[in-house]
């Protein structure tokens, strides 16, 4: 199991890279906050938004297509917005009898339903590109230049590096079951499917004792050497001249957007 | 607009009178009650290589734990003069070089590069000191050109010694280490003897190893049950074979 399996991070030097972290993530967030601000139906005003993405994509020298290549796990999150189809208001346009229930989809629901899809399918790829090109000691040092309490950059932090400690976990004990399943030709291998809950439910136990008791030890190696209570990164955070001009030309992207969709 | 960062640690060293680690009378339990040291006492002079050994369960990690102020808040323990005080703490942990017993737990980060710099960075030193001591501690063990290398990629005895970069990145006074040549092959085992030998600081080593124990530490503590039963001349103590039976060691 590699401690990196979560890290999004990509080496590699282009101008997003070397961007300012607290710009990027002031600029994810308004990015984010556009769009959701965004009135239902406003195509052109997403179809802005995306080529503003695109640029993005094109500027982190990732690929044009970095981006939308991970975009698929928002998918599932979408789910939830299936029931604005069968909004109340607006023309009906169909009427599914599903026996117990009577589901009518309508424009207004429809055009809602397809927003929303845009809505966080371009929100989720910018905070992709933010994790891709930043790493996650500075994006954590930003946001404690961006006055987010130390309780909270903390606790972002932890949980960040003691996930790698819980994947790691939960590979060794599947590897010494694996090791241990064995089976004798002609007789059925394993048990019950209450013995087989058993034992899964003591691994889950032996997890959260191993991880907890591992991520204790982890702690005061850090404390050992210093660790006080800020993350603390090589990178020097300097705001030059360049990080603004990409930072303010990121928010009079953000504004055209926002215009397109209210006045288009 | 640069982001200016407090140097949290003043990097005076007081003056050391004395022992460079001194404990008196030192009690601790864990939380679920075992009594896991019971009034051990321990000078340490600057300069000094002193072997710690007992059976497992002695209490030897225990104490260790205590030496730079993780467990046990203000016990009765004092480095280079200065008692274990909460104010203390940061300049303690600069001082004492603590390298645990499992690399994996001493090394979190992505890369040998980040863990080395760890220490050095968050006692707040100057950037090109910090690359300047990192790749020195690399050069120390050497390790040098790891540094770009992810470190749960490496062999136990690759780990083992960027565990101990980590810790003299910081120049700790005196180095801690919780059996260090455990679960080594017996070339890196020799290596890692022949670099404690010659790295110029006062140490405590835990270790079930006595021939490294023979050919390297003049001192020798034995513990057992989370006491203090013999301090004295490695040579003398090794000879005593009841001794030694007493508290489940073998004579090399």
């Amino acid at each position: 199991m590699h401690v990196d399996a979560f890290d999004q991070f990509h080496h590699q030097h282009s101008r997003i890279h070397d961007l300012d972290p607290r710009f990027k993530v002031i600029f994810t967030i308004l990015f984010i906050l556009s769009n959701a601000l965004l009135p239902d139906g406003s195509w052109p005003a997403f179809a802005l938004a995306w080529l503003v993405l695109l640029a993005v994509n094109d500027q982190t020298n990732l690929g044009l297509g970095y981006s939308f290549k991970r975009s698929f796990v928002v998918l599932p999150f979408v789910l939830v917005a299936v029931s604005a189809i069968f909004s109340p208001r607006g023309l009906p346009l169909a009427e599914w009898d599903l026996g117990f229930i009577t589901l009518i989809p309508t424009d207004l629901g429809l055009v809602r339903f397809f927003s929303i899809l845009l809505r966080s399918w371009l929100s989720v790829q910018m905070a992709i590109l933010l994790v891709a090109t930043t790493q996650f000691p500075d994006l954590i040092h930003a946001l404690e230049h961006l006055r987010l309490p130390i309780m909270l950059t903390t606790v972002i932090a932890f949980l960040f590096r003691y996930l790698f400690i819980l994947t790691n976990e939960v590979f060794r004990m599947l590897r010494a079951r694996d090791s241990r399943s064995a089976g004798m030709p002609g007789i059925k291998k394993g048990g019950s499917i209450l013995w087989r809950a058993k034992v899964t439910g003591n691994m889950a136990g032996q997890l959260f004792l191993r991880s907890y008791e591992r991520s204790d030890r982890i702690y005061r190696a850090m404390i050992s050497r210093g660790y006080s209570g800020h993350l603390r990164t090589l990178n020097p955070h300097n705001l030059n001249q360049l990080d603004w001009f990409l930072f303010l030309t990121g928010l009079i992207f953000i504004g055209i957007i926002q215009l397109a969709g209210w006045i288009i | 607009m640069p982001v200016k960062h407090p140097n949290l640690i003043k990097l005076k060293i007081p003056e050391c009178e004395g022992d460079l680690l001194l404990v008196e009378d030192l009690h601790f339990s864990y939380p679920d009650g075992f009594k896991a040291l019971r009034g051990v006492s321990l000078k340490v002079c600057e300069g000094e290589k002193v072997a710690l050994v007992g059976p497992n369960g002695a209490g030897k990690s225990t104490l260790m734990l205590h030496l730079n102020g993780i467990l046990g808040e203000n016990s009765p323990i004092s480095i280079a003069g200065m008692p274990i005080e909460k104010a203390n703490l940061p300049l303690i942990r600069a001082l004492v070089g603590l390298v645990f017993q499992n690399p994996d737990d001493q090394l979190f980060s992505p890369t040998v590069f980040d863990d080395v710099a760890f220490g050095p960075l968050h006692m707040g030193l100057p950037e090109e000191e910090i690359y300047l001591r990192v790749e020195q501690a690399l050069e120390v063990v050497q390790m040098q050109g790891y540094g770009d290398r992810l470190s749960h990629h490496l062999s136990m005895g690759q780990k083992k010694r960027i565990a101990m970069a980590t810790v003299l990145a910081m120049s700790p006074q005196i180095l801690i280490l919780d059996e260090p040549s455990a679960g080594l092959d017996p070339r890196s085992r020799r290596s890692l003897i022949n670099f404690l030998k010659e790295l110029p600081i006062t140490m405590l080593i835990s270790t079930h190893d006595l021939h490294m124990v023979k050919d390297l530490f003049p001192r020798m503590v034995i513990m057992d049950e989370g006491q203090i039963v013999a301090d004295g001349n490695t040579a003398d103590l090794l000879n005593d074979e009841d001794l030694l039976t007493a508290h489940g060691l073998e004579k090399p």
